[in-house]
């Protein structure tokens, strides 16, 4: 098959399944999980075709065509970025499906779930593979469609349904400024296709609106990816069954937001002001994130926060504004895509052994009875952390050296921090998880989950550890990805401070937590969360009441008398003047009309 | 034949009847009459417009259009006439009187 057609096999298949499942398929759930798991195993074979067949014509055609200054195409840019990306979201999201035939075997809602997650796939493929703004942007409401869809999935529960709404509406913020961005972008150069851009971009001038074009097209970013201050979203939407959370809101759709500022390098490199509110974005969000993280209590939104805090790492890589320092990025979205899906699918066999109970305090004790799913979480784990020799320690080291090298101090000193907290909680979360014994009934019952749940694990958990070696990049992933050969020669500060943080880390986690049943350490302001979502509800609430104590007085003051009282009282009026000439003599009327009618006469005539 | 009378005596005797038709429907108290002094308007309308037909000359000659034409507004009044009595005959079985001061019932 050629690139053409496995392109378009790619971006149909999953659109095909959701709307045959949504339209006619939904009673037979087992039928639709299998249909939905098959096309996302064909679209996985298809990426990996995609990957070996080089480079090669795929066609495009006109969906809006305003003559020569306006015309956007539903097409494809296949490069070296977004094969590698589709690698990375066809594999995580197959594992994902056979993960979630096991884990929403009982589901009433079955069918829509793997309507939901097909239609991800769709959308997801569509921002990787779009070669304009338009069209990355009209796929990118599409993946937040399916988000909402997905975290709402469980929609009678109501913290469900408001999770899935505060992402949408999170959401909307930020891709209000995506949209202005790209408007912008299009006033610059003319020309909303990436590679006219990047050609167009050398003869700019005006730099204060290059820098707020690509400011504005970050905001998409900060929403998507859930940077601060639209971090809020995305621990509530944890909501959602687990599986979700893996594949949406860990391994693909968040790291969109970097995805799109990797794709938009270009325009990065060009800006100074523009690429380092990105880079201080990325690094204050990952500090943040990791220190809100060490006081949560819930298996799955302790990941969310270190999700939070990786996509810092991730943003402040494209901040750098370099090709290296994007490729660093990307390079680390990649490692974390497997090892942070494997974290999420640990802890939904851990839920699903211990009765849908997410507190890690009722837990304890697990690696006895799960020792599969502890081994894979371990691993996970220590990619997270980035022991060395592990996937994630060579992306971040990436990172960070070259953060050092191209000169952003501030940001380093912050990301070195996060390197320091990092393991911390993480080994706190095994620790409590895992060690001692159980707290409660439900941990003392937790049973081993059946191979459909550990198989994907244990890929998964293989990704993690060598996903960064040759062999495995290689083939997969070309140019960039694999450079990190000069991390061995500099082995220097970083790879110094951030195996002590490891160290450090551990260590005082091991200490502070083996064999407590309590939290030992109690930090309102972290476990709080800096306080900013009750800010974020208090400022809504002030402007909302504001705003309505405004429309109050307007409208009891302006539009009831004007469109209410003065018509009800000149109707009124009008009543009461001609009541006085219905007396009920039949008589009298008719004498009303003769004389009516003699008086028109008489204006008429005369 | 010289004919002494001219249209002006039609409309005298139209407009008298007209108003003495007139009269009755604003005067008088019993239904019935103000009913037949309705049509004694309607006839006095009538006379007028044969008469206008009447002595409107074509080509030096009369023509008999109107004529025609009251033939088709007898016929109609009848009908209507058939209405109204209906409608008193209505009225005199619930009221039991066709006097019209009586029925003021609708009024403020």
């Amino acid at each position: 098959m050629d690139v053409n057609t496995l392109t378009w096999t790619v971006l149909l298949l999953p659109l095909l399944v959701a709307t045959a499942i949504l339209l006619g398929l939904k009673r037979w759930s087992g039928l639709s999980a299998l249909l939905s798991t098959g096309s996302a195993f064909i679209t996985l074979v298809c990426c990996a075709l995609l990957a070996g067949a080089g480079e090669g014509e795929t066609k495009s055609f006109p969906w809006i065509d305003l003559g020569a200054h306006f015309r956007v195409d539903i097409g494809f840019l296949v490069d070296n970025l977004s094969r590698g990306m589709m690698l990375i979201v066809t594999s995580v999201g197959f594992l994902v499906h056979l993960f979630s035939i096991a884990y929403m075997k009982d589901d009433q809602g079955k069918s829509r779930y793997f309507a939901g997650l097909s239609l991800f796939m769709f959308s997801m493929t569509g921002i990787v593979l779009s070669d304009n703004f338009v069209m990355m942007f009209i796929f990118w409401e599409l993946v937040g469609v399916s988000s909402y869809i997905l975290i709402g999935h469980w929609y009678e529960k109501e913290s469900a349904a408001d999770a899935a709404k505060k992402a949408f509406l999170t959401n909307r913020i930020g891709d209000f400024g995506f949209m202005i961005g790209i408007l912008l972008v299009w006033i610059l150069t003319g020309s909303i296709f990436f590679e006219e851009i990047e050609a167009a971009v050398g003869g700019i001038t005006n730099m204060t609106l290059l820098n707020a074009a690509m400011l504005c097209v970050f905001c998409g970013a900060i929403g998507k990816s859930a940077q601060l201050p639209l971090h809020v979203w995305l621990p509530d939407a944890m909501e959602g069954p687990t599986p979700v959370s893996a594949l949406i809101h860990a391994a693909t759709m968040v790291a969109a937001g970097v995805f799109m500022l990797a794709r938009v390098i270009f325009l990065i490199e060009a800006t100074e002001f523009a690429a380092h509110f990105i880079a201080w974005t990325g690094a204050v969000t990952a500090l943040v994130a990791a220190l809100m993280a060490l006081q949560q209590n819930d298996i799955k939104r302790i990941l969310a926060y270190s999700t939070l805090s990786q996509l810092g790492y991730m943003v402040m890589a494209q901040g750098i504004g370099t090709p290296a320092g994007s490729d660093a990025g990307m390079f680390h979205l990649y490692t974390h895509a497997f090892f942070k899906a494997l974290l999420f699918l640990g802890s939904g066999a851990v839920i699903y052994a211990c009765h849908h109970q997410q507190d890690i305090w009722k837990m304890g004790g697990l690696r006895r009875k799960m020792p599969i799913t502890f081994w894979t979480f371990a691993l996970g784990t220590a990619a997270l952390i980035a022991v060395p020799f592990t996937s994630g320690f060579w992306s971040k080291e990436l990172i960070l050296e070259e953060a050092l090298h191209e000169g952003l101090t501030g940001p380093y000193v912050l990301a070195i921090i996060v390197a320091f907290l990092t393991p911390f909680y993480m080994t706190r979360l095994v620790i409590v998880a895992f060690f001692g014994k159980g707290r409660t009934d439900d941990a003392d019952h937790a049973r081993e989950v059946g191979p459909v749940m550990w198989i994907p694990l244990a890929l998964l958990a293989f990704m993690a550890v060598f996903s960064a070696y040759k062999p495995i990049t290689e083939p997969l992933l070309a140019s960039g990805y694999g450079s990190f050969s000069h991390l061995v020669e500099h082995f220097g500060l970083t790879a110094i401070l951030s195996l002590l943080g490891l160290v450090v880390g551990v260590a005082g986690a091991f200490l502070l937590y083996r064999g407590r049943d309590r939290d030992p350490v109690h930090i309102p302001l972290f476990a709080r969360r800096f306080y900013l979502d009750e800010l974020y509800i208090g400022l809504v609430r002030l402007f909302q009441d504001g705003v309505a104590a405004f429309l109050d007085i307007v409208d009891r003051y302006i539009v009831d008398p004007l469109v209410a009282r003065l018509p009800a009282l000149s109707a009124m009026a009008a009543g009461q003047i001609l009541r006085v000439f219905q007396i009920g003599n039949v008589q009298v009327y008719a004498y009303f009309f003769g004389a009516a009618v003699l008086a028109l006469v008489f204006y008429l005539i005369l | 034949m010289e004919s002494a009378l001219t249209l002006n005596h039609f409309l005298l005797v139209s407009g008298i009847l007209f108003a003495i038709g007139l009269a009755g429907v604003l005067l008088r108290r019993n239904l019935i009459v103000i009913f037949m002094c309705l049509e004694l308007m309607l006839s006095a309308a009538n006379l007028t417009l044969v008469a206008f037909s009447r002595f409107r000359l074509e080509d030096g000659q009369p023509t008999y259009d109107g004529h025609v034409l009251l033939f088709f507004i007898i016929t109609v009044a009848a009908a209507e006439v058939a209405v109204g009595l209906a409608i008193i005959v209505a009225l005199f079985r619930s009221r039991e009187t066709t006097d019209v001061t009586k029925v003021n019932t609708m009024k403020y």
